[in-house]
């Protein structure tokens, strides 16, 4: 359990837009270690979304480093990222992110067709339980089954680690719940380190782990003595 | 500025590239429309000023020798306005610089100058005296005879030195061509006007003429005239009247006025739905991706009519800039297609109609095309509620179907199946992208297919047709002894003799003004072939007539055709039609010798020899013929060859380029668009695809396969409608003197799917570009 998957050394990230320039991050130093759920609170701007982006290799640090195990994310090509978050990586979005055009089935299927060694889709499906809608197109699921399918895609390829951001931001607290289900239970059955970004304060109560940033920089980084169950969560 | 116009122009600083793609492609409509009409309307405005002008006659008719009485008595028939009489001969010159003979068409100046075909004098002096000469000016001009040059001309048999006075232009002559010839070359043919002493003298025709031209009044029924003056002429071997449409120049002109008119009547609105459609489609889905902004707009409380106005003028500026390149363009592509006219048609000035009603009804065009494209969006996109335009759209419905059972019989991957389901999700918008790149392999195949026609005539006529290095043309017809003279001549490996005759064909109250050609058993040089190129066996009796001449004289096989020879002996057969053959150049009726010499009583003749020369001994074969006065012309066929090449070619690549650009233009158009509009509409689903870890090439396919399936459909498509627009194209072009023979090579076919394959995958990989751009963070965040 203390082997780290991720570490980061002082990273900023400056963004520029015309004459404005935002500092999301001020120096992150962090590191994550296997089979770890981890909750990164904070409010709107306070650069955890930035965090995960470049965790996941969707975005580069301005300065700074960040090693994913023994391979420097920050020193390789764009070809490599992609080969990082094809291989090792599971991306859950607020906005689910789904292919509307394949269903259910198809959608984790686009992930399981290029990964090394995946699970089969309907497995990957049941495990989030959705083994009798895998038929449906996105158009014709609620909310919470459509972010359980993105689940269930994430982690199709048994991924390393599984980047969530705002996985129940677009859905009410029952809802949420069952998502958040779905997140534990791949956690503690696969193992998968998992980083769950969210504004919300109540969940951080699910998680080993919680990393508050306020103003692009670590705040507070404390472990849960307790667990809650998802369902035991309310807000 | 008002801050909605701002945006307007912003927006459409922003949407460049798309924008353009649109309006050229309206402008590639616009432009074939306005190019084609301005050039039709130039020429034939030029042509009637000019045979207004200078009176060019109306009918026209040549005969052996009649006394000049036969003028008057010619002017006194009813409908005749003025007569005109002349003496008119072939002759064979020898022009310093040009080892082969050059043949000529003399026409006789009436004393006290002409009343009908006014010669206008271009340069120098009109020749007054025997011995002096005017010549047309394009023979002038390639033959460097400046006023005071002399050359010698073998006249009526007589060899007579001449002095050039002055180059003319005559509304007789906008177009000349050698008899017999394929193409004009101004080189070896040229028209001689002599002074009337000087023509009766070389002739032999005092007091007498063989050629009457007349000027028809306004109500006059020209077919009663004609008949009245074969009546007339009659007695004196009249060869047969024939009004305009008959006159070799005029018919000439006429015929490619023709076609110009089909070309400019067809292929425009062609372009122009195509371009209709397209501004449609892409203005409307570029307004529905604006729905954000629409819905913010209505929210801060402008009303539905503003906002509509907005796009509208965002169309119609669109258009306006389709329509003014269009104008443009099509000023330009007039001007260069008048200018490579003014080569074959020679007139004074060419008096220019930039054809103004079609312009501005071809602005209004394009405007419209374009306001009704974004009119449609607009009216979908305002109508929405302000909360619900400012949501982003619900994801589309997809559907389980018969797809579903191929996905499992051929274990397609999901991008594949990506790209299946949003073709049959919107088959609207693909049937757009399909209409477009059909549109434009057909327009290509249509364009090509006229390379193949033309390889094709002159496969069959040189190739295979006629093998001979020169025709000879025998000033009468002699016994087939003469043949065996001409073997005799420098450099000669072998002889053919031939027998051909203008007559008039007569089937019931048709007829047609024709010629017979026998043929011996047997030939090998000059032979008769359809247009598939393959020979043409003559039955042992009757009559093979080509399509078009059978269809003119409304002949089947069996019926009794009256010919009327127009040349001695005069005489007048019935024979029947044996035989009809798909030959589109043929105007001539066949059959055998035996066959027509046996209905003649007479023993076999020949007026014309084909020889095979000897490529080196050239110079001696074109000095003997030049003196030889029994021959009265010749076609050199390596020559003629040559310049059937290089005029028709030239001349179709002006066109053929354009058409290739304008196909082109078109694909690349609709797929850059299409493209463009996908990646904005599916800018997300692409970025997710590149979050889950495919590569960009990966992700490039879901865009790049979808349109390259499309066109890859498209293009079988385009195969067969380009087979119907060339077979359209030839039929509507078959004129009276020509007919393009239809036939498509493969290469043709291979080349224009080539073309649009090329144009479209470098459209859609232009735009596959932009995805590399797509930030995946924000991408992924920003849902709209």
């Amino acid at each position: 359990m203390d082997r780290p998957v991720f570490r980061t050394e002082g990273i900023t990230r400056l963004y520029r837009t015309g004459a404005v320039e935002v500092q999301a991050l001020r120096g992150v130093d962090l590191s994550l270690t296997e089979g770890e759920l981890v909750v990164l609170l904070g409010a709107s701007g306070s650069g955890k979304s930035t965090l995960l982006n470049i965790l996941g290799g969707l975005d580069q640090p301005t300065a700074g480093r960040v090693f994913f195990r023994d391979t420097e994310l920050t020193r390789v090509s764009d070809r490599a990222l992609t080969a990082f978050r094809r291989d090792h990586v599971g991306f859950v979005f607020q906005f689910y992110n789904l292919v509307p055009s394949l269903t259910a089935r198809e959608n984790v299927a686009l992930v399981t067709e290029i990964a090394r060694h995946p699970m089969r889709p309907e497995e990957a499906l049941e495990r989030v339980g959705l083994s009798a809608r895998m038929d449906h197109f996105p158009a014709e699921l609620s909310g919470g089954e459509q972010q359980r399918v993105a689940i269930a895609r994430a982690i199709a390829k048994r991924p390393d680690v599984l980047l969530c951001d705002e996985p129940t931001g677009a859905l009410d607290s029952a809802t949420g719940v069952q998502v958040l289900e779905a997140l534990t239970a791949v956690n503690a059955d696969l193992g998968t380190a998992t980083v769950m970004v969210t504004h919300n304060a109540a969940i951080r109560q699910i998680a080993h782990r919680v990393v508050r940033m306020g103003d692009g920089q670590i705040k507070a980084d404390e472990r849960n003595a307790t667990r809650l169950a998802p369902h035991e969560v309310t807000w | 500025m008002r801050a909605l116009n701002r945006k307007l122009m912003r927006d459409l600083r922003r949407l460049w590239a798309q924008a353009f793609a649109i309006a050229a492609v309206l402008a590639c409509g616009i432009m074939m429309l306005v190019g084609m009409q301005m050039t039709q309307a130039t020429l034939s405005g030029t042509q009637a000023a000019y045979y207004d002008r200078y009176r060019f006659a109306d009918v026209f008719a040549a005969m052996t020798r009649a006394p000049r009485s036969v003028v008057a008595e010619a002017a006194r028939i009813e409908g005749v306005a003025l007569a005109e009489g002349r003496i008119g001969f072939q002759a064979v010159l020898d022009i310093e610089g040009l080892t082969q003979p050059a043949t000529g068409r003399v026409v006789s100046l009436p004393e006290g100058g002409a009343q009908l075909n006014l010669p206008l004098l271009r340069r120098g002096r009109m020749p007054e005296r025997t011995g002096e000469v005017a010549v047309n000016e394009p023979f002038g001009e390639a033959n460097g005879l400046l006023p005071g040059s002399r050359f010698r001309a073998l006249l009526n048999g007589r060899l007579q030195e001449l002095t050039v006075t002055g180059w003319v232009l005559s509304p007789e002559f906008v177009y000349t061509i050698a008899p017999g010839a394929m193409m004009p070359d101004d080189r070896r043919y040229g028209v001689l006007w002599l002074p009337e002493p000087a023509a009766e003298a070389a002739m032999d025709m005092g007091g007498a003429i063989n050629e009457i031209a007349l000027r028809l009044t306004r109500e006059a029924d020209e077919r009663a005239v004609i008949e009245a003056l074969d009546d007339l002429l009659d007695p004196y071997g009249g060869t047969g009247a024939y009004g305009r449409d008959r006159q070799q120049s005029h018919a000439f002109l006429d015929g490619e006025m023709q076609q110009l008119g089909v070309l400019a009547r067809f292929l425009p609105p062609v372009f122009l739905l195509v371009a209709m459609f397209l501004v449609n489609m892409v203005l409307g889905r570029l307004i529905k991706l604006e729905r954000t902004q629409i819905g913010l707009l209505k929210a801060i409380g402008y009303s539905t009519q503003t906002i509509a106005a907005h796009y509208l003028k965002l169309a119609m500026l669109i258009g306006l800039i389709g329509a003014g390149l269009g104008v443009a363009l099509g000023q330009w592509m007039g001007s260069g297609m008048i200018a490579s006219y003014r080569d074959y048609f020679r007139f004074p000035v060419y008096l220019r109609d930039p054809a103004t009603g079609v312009m501005v009804l071809a602005a209004a065009l394009g405007m419209a095309t374009a306001l009704i494209g974004g009119a449609g969006a607009v009216r979908a996109s305002v109508l929405l509620p302000p909360a619900e335009a400012m949501s982003p759209p619900a994801p589309p419905a997809f559907s389980r179907g018969w797809l579903d059972w191929a996905v499992g019989a051929f274990h397609l991957r999901q991008t594949t199946m990506m790209i299946l389901r949003s073709i049959l999700r919107w088959p609207g918008r693909a049937a757009i992208t399909l209409f477009g790149v059909t549109a434009s392999v057909a327009l290509l195949v249509a364009s090509y297919f006229m390379f193949d026609a033309v390889d094709l005539m002159a496969d069959t006529l040189f190739t295979r047709g006629n093998r001979q290095t020169v025709t000879l043309v025998l000033a009468s017809s002699q016994p087939e002894s003469a043949v065996q003279d001409a073997l005799s001549l420098p450099g000669v490996r072998q002889a053919e003799g031939a027998y051909s005759l203008p007559v008039r064909l007569v089937l019931g109250h048709r007829s047609r003004l024709s010629a017979v050609t026998a043929h011996v058993e047997g030939e090998t040089l000059s032979r008769l072939l359809d247009d598939n190129g393959d020979a043409v066996a003559l039955p042992s009796e009757g009559l093979v007539l080509p399509e078009r001449l059978a269809e003119a004289l409304g002949a089947r096989i069996g019926d009794l055709l009256r010919i009327e020879m127009l040349a001695p002996p005069r005489e007048v057969l019935e024979l029947p039609v044996a035989a009809v053959i798909a030959q589109g150049m043929g105007q001539e009726a066949h059959l055998r010798a035996e066959a027509l010499f046996a209905a003649m009583r007479i023993v076999p003749q020949v007026n014309r020899i084909h020889l095979l020369a000897d490529p080196a001994r050239r110079a001696d074969l074109d000095a003997a013929i030049k003196e030889t006065p029994a021959i009265a012309g010749l076609t050199d066929w390596s020559e003629t060859r040559a310049q059937f090449d290089a005029t028709l070619r030239e001349n179709m690549s002006v066109m053929l380029t354009i058409q290739t650009l304008v196909g082109l233009m078109t694909a690349l158009g609709v797929v850059y668009n299409a493209a463009r509009i996908q990646v904005s509409e599916r800018s997300h689903e692409l970025a997710s695809l590149r979050v889950l870890g495919f590569s960009r090439w990966e992700v490039g396919y879901v865009l790049v396969g979808e349109i390259m399936l499309l066109t890859l459909i498209a293009i079988p498509m385009g195969w067969l409608a380009g087979y119907g627009l060339a077979a359209g194209l030839v039929q509507a072009m078959a004129t009276d003197l020509v007919a393009i023979p239809f036939t498509i090579t493969r290469r043709t076919y291979a080349l224009a799917a080539l073309a649009v394959f090329a144009a479209s995958l470098g459209a859609v990989l232009l735009v596959r570009r932009r995805l590399d751009r797509v930030e995946l963070a924000t991408a992924l965040k920003a849902r709209e």
